[in-house]
């Protein structure tokens, strides 16, 4: 008889829901749920103490594909929920997914506020340069000459650098993976959420209806030529002039993630709803 | 499968012990991906090629289950999340983007053959490696049932129609920006 490996108390199928996702077969967000379920195991968390945020988009169909607490919230305002959801109670593991819409067009102010506020989230932008649950408009991340129907010689204006900003803003870990690899993304996911502090996991995701060109993607990832750094301006050098495929961590910050308001300056419910009563005159 | 000779060496069963834990994992992972693959042509009501995909987990389930008797495990054997394969995946796991919402049988299983020749080589390339015997002699039956994987879907290949052109033309199309 062989002795078992070591292994997670919990597989990455009891993180699985029982709904089927309704992404288009070949998408690349199954390897990303995938992902996320495989980091969650490794993590050896429990679903009832993890939360999945999403806001709006194909991507943000996520938490209902999971066994873990979700909610599917408003367009571009993941972060924001995510972000009062972690400060309530600290003791949750807040993932946020999102895409490249919904993240950094709809959510693009509550992205670089969250960077800056360094709640300890990690958020995962699964991102295919389109929006695709609306057929097929250019987004934030859209290269400026992609042409279309709805975009006939592309639009013209320069993509979002989403890792840059996230940088520039505060995010305290920048990484990016690759669907076409859900392990590796599963491992990012792990790291992400071990790291204190605001992550953030951009996602290469294809989006096979709208963008069938983004096969190509795995031809184009290759892991990063050097290790992560903490320095923001050797991390702002590298970020700023890569071409989009390097896969790995990036950027692992030392800020202390935010505190919270010290004991003595919080409310009860009661206090709060006090204030907000009418006076009879 | 028979059970291979014992081992000679604490090391030697602990390299049987891990390479049999990967042939596993192999196995999960394509039970996995198969059994995703049938669910997304479900969901897009491609019922032909979503059972097919079923059938091909369920297929992948009995080699899984044949390893677990094998190794007499007293239960599930506790593996690690993610193994580093040459690849990003197990060589017996198809990409996610290998599939299309109107993809026929036939694809499935061209699907399916690349798969089972990239486990055959697998299997092939340890069993001509530097690994201990016993090893090499598991690794050599496994590669010989590949093969006969191999035979068996190109067999069931020629009973099934060669798509025809332009087969993912949709008269529908959910994208409208050609």
């Amino acid at each position: 008889m062989n002795a078992p490996l070591a292994s997670p108390a919990l597989a990455a199928k009891d993180f699985k829901s029982d709904y089927k996702p309704v992404w288009c077969p070949g998408c690349g967000d199954y390897s990303v749920l995938t992902a996320v379920t495989k980091a969650l195991a490794m993590l050896n968390l429990r679903p009832e103490n993890v939360a999945v945020v999403s806001g709006i988009g194909c991507s943000s169909r996520i938490p209902a594909y999971t066994t873990c607490y979700g909610f599917h919230g408003v367009h571009g305002r993941s972060l924001p929920a995510a972000t009062g959801l972690k400060v309530a109670r600290p003791d949750l593991t807040v993932l946020v997914a999102s895409g490249d819409g919904d993240g950094y067009s709809i959510g693009g102010n509550h992205f670089l506020h969250a960077c800056r506020r360094n709640v300890d989230l990690t958020y995962i932008v699964m991102d295919n340069h389109v929006y695709g649950m609306t057929k097929g408009q250019p987004s934030p991340t859209t290269e400026p000459d992609w042409s279309s129907k709805l975009a006939p010689r592309g639009t013209g204006v320069r993509e979002f650098h989403p890792l840059v900003i996230a940088l520039a803003s505060g995010a305290n870990f920048i990484a990016r993976g690759f669907s076409g690899d859900p392990n590796g993304v599963a491992g990012l996911i792990a790291e992400a959420v071990r790291h204190p502090g605001f992550s953030f996991v951009e996602v290469l995701s294809p989006c096979v209806t709208f963008r069938p060109e983004q096969r190509a993607w795995k031809e184009a990832a290759r892991p990063a030529p050097v290790a992560a750094t903490d320095d923001p301006a050797r991390a702002a050098r590298r970020l700023m002039t890569d071409d989009g495929f390097n896969i790995g961590v990036l950027y692992k910050g030392n800020r202390p993630a935010y505190a919270g308001l010290p004991a003595a300056a919080t409310h009860s419910t009661a206090d709060l709803e006090r204030g907000f009563q009418l006076q009879e005159h | 499968m028979s059970r291979p000779e014992p081992a000679t060496s604490p090391a030697d069963e602990e390299a049987y012990a891990d390479f049999m834990s990967r042939a596993y994992t192999m196995e999960l992972e394509a039970i996995e991906r198969y059994a995703q693959f049938a669910d997304a042509l479900e969901t897009h009501n491609n019922r032909e090629v979503a059972q097919l995909f079923r059938k091909l987990s369920e297929i992948e389930s009995l080699h899984a289950k044949r390893i677990l008797a094998e190794m007499r495990w007293p239960s599930l054997p506790a593996l690690p999340a993610a193994y580093a394969w040459d690849g990003v995946e197990g060589p017996e796991t198809a990409p996610f983007d290998a599939v299309h919402y109107l993809m026929q049988p036939y694809h499935a299983l061209e699907i399916a053959l690349r798969c089972e020749v990239q486990a055959q080589k697998y299997y092939e390339d340890i069993a001509a490696g530097a690994a201990p015997r016993r090893v090499k002699l598991a690794a050599k039956e496994m590669a010989a049932e590949e093969a006969e994987h191999v035979a068996l879907i190109q067999e069931w290949m020629k009973k099934v129609p060669q798509p025809a052109p332009g087969w993912d033309e949709d008269p529908d199309p959910p994208r409208m920006n050609d």
